[in-house]
């Protein structure tokens, strides 16, 4: 395996992963030309109606719910004291650390003025806005994972002196990191709690902090999973023997948690649809829609979870991490536009245009190529050999 | 009497307790201010003229029309306000006929653009009017998801400099103490500018005085924590386009749960983390502890062992070296007696 991918980038640069990626960053910058000279009128179909599309439905909401691995599996290791899925932080620091900066670089195609970004912050407060608080929370935990992802740096950097200062904060950085990421995962659900009128009660609950928080934590622990499946063929040659070692029981530690996360996310789901006496919305489109989301993507995940756990069946959770994952996708694609503005008649509804879709492409490429970039050069998935023998 | 007296105080006590904490919780700043203006709008009095789209389009300086304001084919399709637009008037199948309302910001009391945006570029003027600051704006629109009405507009194409546009009450001209454009410019009175406590007044005199013409409720008195601008009709307020499921709680209360959590949170996880951390580091460490006395024990068997071997093998090496002695000796003596014996032997011989 690593002995194929060396002679390839050394054969050639034009692989189809390359192609594919190159072609996707090129579309990316002439829509990113167009946005900043025409508008976003010119690349969007965002409207009067609907002023927020998958910029913010996807990049956004999914970006942010799916970068929880970051603080799931340090506040695990860390605080839990599960020292066991030690080798997992690291990939899961990076992939948030690399989710949020991707979250905010995605921010300045769809806000209005992004240079103004800091005024929230900086400027003028909004603290009445639950968006104040997601702003800030973002804000503050993408220094977070900075500070946490920086040992890799340091260490690929043979900087030894602060390496060793800035690991000695781990726990308190670990709790910071969970205080903020509480706090903006909920705030996030939080930000729709505003208007019961626009969305559709089988969604709308005053419960959707906890509804949103909840759910970051299956997708944090699923992301871990998947996305180490994900890496695990391209990586494999970086990754060393504790991390392989420790691999599958990572894995079944998450898939046990995420069985019973997700379980117990189904069941708030049903006391928030019995506290609003939501049943009679059921038998509605809506209502299909609604179960198909339940039980398709939150009840059948945890359950496949179940199995391979019991089982030790590793390709079975797996499944039940993607499945979860994409169900994470669907949910916050509901909330921030399908049961959003239900009540518009369907010719005044959203729908992506093409140039939404490229920058959304163009943003996760770049994520990927980011990823792929530090994975090969720093210890991210093996310990550096001159700190073998710590934890 | 005194029981009464007593749930009063009771009631005053809870009340000012109950005010401060809430307006707290929602983090409320806006409040219905006393001589808070606003407008009643009369549906059965307006013809559908669009003469006050013309006045907004003039008072406000925004950019001609597609369609000219005297043509009133425009009131056949239905339309909502945009960056060019604050005002709109649509025309609705009445019982009777057509019928004609007129939208625009509502400049709620507690407005659900204000309490969303998290730089404060919305404002709740005293006067009633809620303005909109572009200086501080960045865009993200979160006004426009957040507003029950769908009223603030945004403009799409302006790549570097985009506002969110929408109806001020003509906050300016209030200030000069004139009427908002599309007040003074009404034929048929169907609008009507006041101190909000005023229009209602007057909102219930006609429908009193007129039972039959009017449906007996002011929309906007307590819609959504209620707003400057409020409507009567004949026709229901659904069927001429105004919700009625808004509910009566304003944003900030819809809000106010989840920003009472934040200080809960932040003060409650470190705490509670923190406790599962020394939890899980005491497990460790009495299972550290355990280790290193079962290594010390063993190291201590070890050692005994390890001496008992030292001493057996002392006690050997003694034996042995007790032996090679003994052989040394017998050696030793052996050969000193042996010249002895061979001179006995050449003694006998000689004898
Ligand atoms: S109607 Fe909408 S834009 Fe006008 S004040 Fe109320 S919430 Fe704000
Ligand atoms: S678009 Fe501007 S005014 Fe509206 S919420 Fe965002 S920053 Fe505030």
């Amino acid at each position: 395996m690593s002995v194929d991918t060396t002679m390839a980038e050394k054969r050639s640069l034009f692989t189809p992963f390359n192609i594919i990626a190159g072609i996707i960053l090129i579309a990316g910058l002439i829509v990113t030309v167009m946005r900043f000279t025409v508008g976003l009128g010119a690349v969007t179909n965002l409207d009067q109606n609907n002023p927020w599309g998958i910029w913010i439905g996807f990049d956004l909401m999914c970006g942010v719910a799916l970068a929880a691995g970051g603080y799931t599996t340090s506040a695990a290791c860390y605080v839990f004291g599960l020292k066991k899925f030690h080798s997992g932080v690291r990939p899961a620091i990076l992939t948030a650390f690399l989710g949020y900066a991707l979250v905010v670089f995605a921010l300045h195609y769809d806000v209005g003025r992004p240079w103004r970004l800091p005024y929230p912050i900086f400027v003028q407060q909004g603290t009445t806005s639950l968006l104040f608080e997601v702003g800030l929370c973002v804000f503050l935990y993408l220094t977070v994972l900075f500070i946490e992802f920086t040992p890799a740096l340091f260490e690929w950097l043979g900087m030894k002196k602060i390496r060793n200062v800035v690991v000695k904060l781990t726990l308190a950085l670990t709790i910071f990191g969970v205080v903020l990421s509480t706090l903006h995962q909920s705030s996030l659900g939080a930000l729709f709690t505003i208007v019961p009128s626009k969305l559709h009660p089988l969604w709308y609950s005053q419960y959707l902090p906890v509804f949103f928080f909840v759910s970051s934590i299956c997708a944090g622990l699923s992301m871990v999973i998947f996305e180490g499946t994900l890496s695990h063929k391209p990586m494999h040659h970086l990754m060393d023997e504790e991390y392989l070692s420790n691999h599958d029981g990572l894995v079944l530690g998450f898939a046990k948690a995420a069985s019973l996360v997700l379980f117990g996310y189904f069941s708030i789901k049903l006391i928030g649809l019995a506290y609003d006496n939501n049943w009679h919305y059921l038998t509605t489109g809506y209502g299909a829609w609604y179960l198909v989301e339940m039980l398709g993507f939150v009840a059948l995940p945890s359950f496949l979870y179940a199995i391979g756990v019991r089982d030790k069946n590793i390709t079975l959770i797996k499944w039940a991490a993607g499945l979860t994952v994409l169900g994470i996708v669907v949910n916050r694609f509901n909330i921030s536009m399908i049961a959003f503005n239900y009540q518009l008649p369907s010719a005044e509804r959203y729908f992506p245009s093409w140039g939404e879709i490229t920058i959304s492409l163009f943003v996760v490429t770049i994520g990927v190529l980011v990823f792929r970039f530090i994975t090969t050069r720093m210890p991210i998935f093996y310990v550096h050999p001159d700190y073998k023998d710590e934890h | 009497m005194l029981r009464r007296t007593f749930l009063g105080l009771l009631g005053a006590a809870g009340a000012s307790v109950a005010l401060p904490v809430s307006a707290t919780a929602g983090g409320k700043k806006f409040g219905p201010h006393p001589d808070t203006k606003g407008v009643l709008f009369d549906a059965t009095r307006c013809i559908g003229c669009r003469k006050c789209e013309l006045a907004c389009n003039e008072v406000n300086e925004l950019p001609a029309p597609d369609m000219p304001f005297d043509d009133l084919t425009v009131l056949e399709t239905r339309r909502r306000t945009d960056e060019k637009t604050y005002t709109v008037v649509n025309k609705y199948q009445g019982k009777t006929g057509p019928v004609f309302r007129k939208s625009q910001c509502n400049h709620c009391l507690e407005p659900a653009c204000a309490s969303a945006c998290f730089v404060k570029a919305f404002k709740k003027e005293p006067n009633g009017a809620v303005t909109y600051d572009a200086s501080v704006c960045v865009g993200c629109r979160y006004c426009m998801v957040a507003c029950p009405f769908s009223i603030p507009a945004y403009e799409y194409d302006e790549p570097l400099t985009p506002r969110v546009m929408k109806c001020t009450m003509c906050a300016p001209r209030l200030a000069e103490g004139k009427l908002p454009g599309c007040v003074e410019k009404c034929p048929k009175e169907a609008l009507t500018f006041g101190p909000r406590a005023e229009l209602i007044k007057i909102a219930r005199e006609r429908i009193n005085t007129y039972p039959e013409r009017y449906v007996d409720h002011v929309y906007g008195e307590h819609e959504m924590g209620g707003t400057s601008w409020m409507y009567i009709s004949g026709e229901p307020f659904s069927e001429i386009g105004l919700r009625e499921d808004l509910g009566t709680q304003s944003a900030p209360e819809l809000t106010a749960g989840a920003l009472a959590a934040v200080p809960i949170v932040v003060g409650l996880w470190p705490v509670l983390l923190g406790g599962i951390y020394a939890v899980t580091q005491r497990n460790a460490k009495i299972a550290n502890d355990e280790r290193v006395a079962a290594v010390k024990d063993a190291l201590k068997r070890a050692g005994e062992k390890a001496e008992q071997k030292l001493h057996e093998e002392l006690g050997k090496a003694e034996q042995n070296s007790q032996r090679r002695i003994e052989v040394e000796v017998k050696k030793a003596v052996e050969e000193a007696l042996a010249p002895k014996a061979e001179d006995a032997e050449t003694n006998e011989e000689e004898s």
